[in-house]
């Protein structure tokens, strides 16, 4: 099976600026990819490249195997715009019907009823969209990127307008996707959620890839502190590895500990390492 | 193409709840109102005259023909702003606002997605455009004892399609332009063909062939136009003698007929329309 996403080479300028200058990204199915980065660091290019709204100048991007923005990829994705409207005078119900005949799904009702469930809007489902806040219509969006099963979600800053009790909401549908084996790329300049929720993360700074990897990897060991009656104690270099050596060692000497932390760098630290604490 | 039903049924939706169709209407309830009050007068008073001026001239044709000739410009004016409102902002100005781009992710396809904005507003044109001359037609014929014009099928038809055009002609700028500007644009492309057509009225009173080709030209460049002359002009179509002499001297008396090669030309014309559009949207980003 192809991968979800293949980006090669993807370069694009509009004007004199480039916003896209080389990237390759790859997100394989049921992956979770978080895309960070500065503002204008071209990750709405990018994600908008993945859905055909954008035309790459030169490069390559293939969804589920077909070129991005044919209509075979097209009928691969879900999409949830940064900027999006849906208009005021439809329902919840009703705009996600017209996405499914849009998409040609033949979920029906039932499909309806269970994207509204999975968003927390079940209770909405008959109010229209000029009567939702801000943070109901994002969750309606999200709803409705997932219309006719997606085998590619591309979400682009999904939870912006969220409370932290609607963020909640969409990580926990983020991890329902992946056990469903949907891939995600998340576009998101929250740094703790990404951390949270995603497999991988591309960090994009300036059109270039500047940081790749599971987030585990990315970060760097930051040494030990014990808690002991003189305070708290601090070996910069040691690792996880050496704690329980180190704990004996002070518990021999007569000190009494009370607490061991194994410290290592952020995602936050790693992101601002990448891309030299910018921001535009 | 599966999609397009789907996107027309969209845009009729859109269509019927903006507020721009309650102001049309509105509008176009006070122009009927106003219309029905000036031909019962119009009627009344040319009733009235008599006398060797008048002799040999059928009034109520000179009467009907003028009155009805300015409510099909009315028509035209009123369906031109419904047409320009519901597509200014179709592409560029609904990509701005955050519309269009959960749209064309869809497995649609853009040309599908334009062909069904297109069609979507080019059935409420037309249907308010033929019921605003339906109406206008009657009343001058109750206020004018069974006045009729000489043609009342093909004026019609020709009003629609000026309109139609009108509507494919903002669709198309709607992709490059943002709304205002489109808005404004069409405006005063409207407004030139308006011009061109009173310049070949004016020429062929002054027997100015440099006027009358100025007209013929633009008219050829901008069909809606043309249409609508040759609208003006069937109404009158088998008039002849001191009656058509004073209809002639009227406003709208002066309209030519462009041929038979005016209708597949309109065609053609939307076909490039769309084509131009449909080419422009592919090649857009969003």
């Amino acid at each position: 099976m192809p991968a979800a996403l293949v980006a090669l080479g993807l370069v694009k300028r509009y004007g004199d600026a480039e916003a896209l200058r080389g990237v390759d990204v790859r997100v394989d199915e049921g992956e979770l990819v978080g895309l960070l980065g500065p503002n204008g660091a071209g990750k709405s290019t990018l994600v908008k490249i993945a859905c055909g709204l954008v035309h790459p100048s030169s490069g390559s991007a293939e969804v589920d195997g077909a070129p991005a923005g044919s209509a075979r990829a097209r009928a691969a994705i879900g999409y949830l715009a940064e900027l999006f409207r849906f208009p005021g005078w439809y329902s919840a119900d009703e705009l996600l019907g017209l996405h499914q005949r849009l998409t040609g799904s033949s979920g029906g009702r039932g499909e309806r009823n269970e994207l509204l469930e999975l968003v927390g809007l079940a209770e909405a489902r008959d109010r229209r969209v000029e009567a939702m806040s801000k943070g109901m219509q994002q969750r309606l969006g999200i709803a409705q990127a997932l219309v006719g099963s997606p085998r590619l979600l591309l979400l682009d800053e999904p939870t912006s307008a969220l409370d932290p009790v609607g963020r909640r909401t969409v990580r926990e549908l983020l991890e329902e996707l992946r056990r469903r084996g949907v891939a995600v790329l998340l576009n998101s300049h929250l740094l703790s959620e990404v951390e949270l929720v995603c497999d991988r993360v591309v960090i994009l700074y300036d059109g270039r890839v500047v940081s790749a990897g599971r987030p585990a990897d990315l970060a760097r060991p930051g040494g030990v502190e014990i808690d002991t009656d003189d305070g708290v104690r601090s070996f910069a270099s040691a690792g996880r590895d050496d704690a329980p050596a180190i704990v004996a060692d002070l518990v021999a000497a007569g000190e009494r500990v009370y607490g061991v932390r194994v410290l290592s760098t952020s995602l936050e630290d790693v992101y601002l390492e990448a891309v030299g604490g910018q921001t535009t | 193409m599966r999609a397009v039903p789907v996107v027309i049924a969209y845009s009729l939706r859109e269509s019927l709840r903006r507020k721009v169709f309650v102001v049309v209407l509105l509008l176009t309830i006070a122009f009927l109102g106003l219309y029905w009050l000036g031909v019962v007068r119009a009627f009344e008073e040319a009733r009235g005259l008599g006398g060797p001026a008048t002799e040999g001239v059928d009034l109520d044709v000179v009467v009907g023909s003028t009155l009805f000739g300015l409510s099909m410009f009315a028509t035209l004016f009123l369906g031109a702003v419904l047409a320009v409102f519901l597509t200014l902002g179709a592409v560029r100005g609904d990509a701005e606002l955050g519309l269009l781009q959960p749209l064309v992710v869809r497995p649609v396809g853009r040309a599908a997605l334009l062909l069904g904005r297109f069609v979507g507003a080019a059935a409420v044109c037309t249907v308010y455009v033929l019921a605003v001359y339906t109406a206008a037609l009657l009343i001058t014929r109750a206020a004018g004892d069974g006045y009729l014009p000489d043609r009342i099928v093909t004026p019609g038809l020709g009003l629609a399609a000026a309109v139609t055009i009108i509507a494919a002609m903002s669709l198309l700028g709607s992709v490059f332009l943002a709304s205002t500007a489109n808005g404004i644009a069409i405006f005063m492309i409207f407004g030139a063909g308006l011009v061109s057509g009173l310049l070949g009225q004016i020429g062929e009173a002054l027997q100015s062939e440099t006027l009358e080709s100025v007209a013929r030209f633009t008219s050829w460049v901008l069909p809606f136009e043309a249409l609508y002359q040759a609208g003006l002009a069937a109404i009158t179509a088998d008039t002849l003698g001191f009656t058509r002499f004073a209809v002639r001297l009227g406003p709208f008396g002066g309209a030519q007929e462009a041929g038979p090669l005016l209708w597949p030309w309109a065609l053609v014309y939307l076909c490039l329309l769309g084509t131009a559009a449909v080419v422009g949207f592919a090649r857009r980003d969003l």
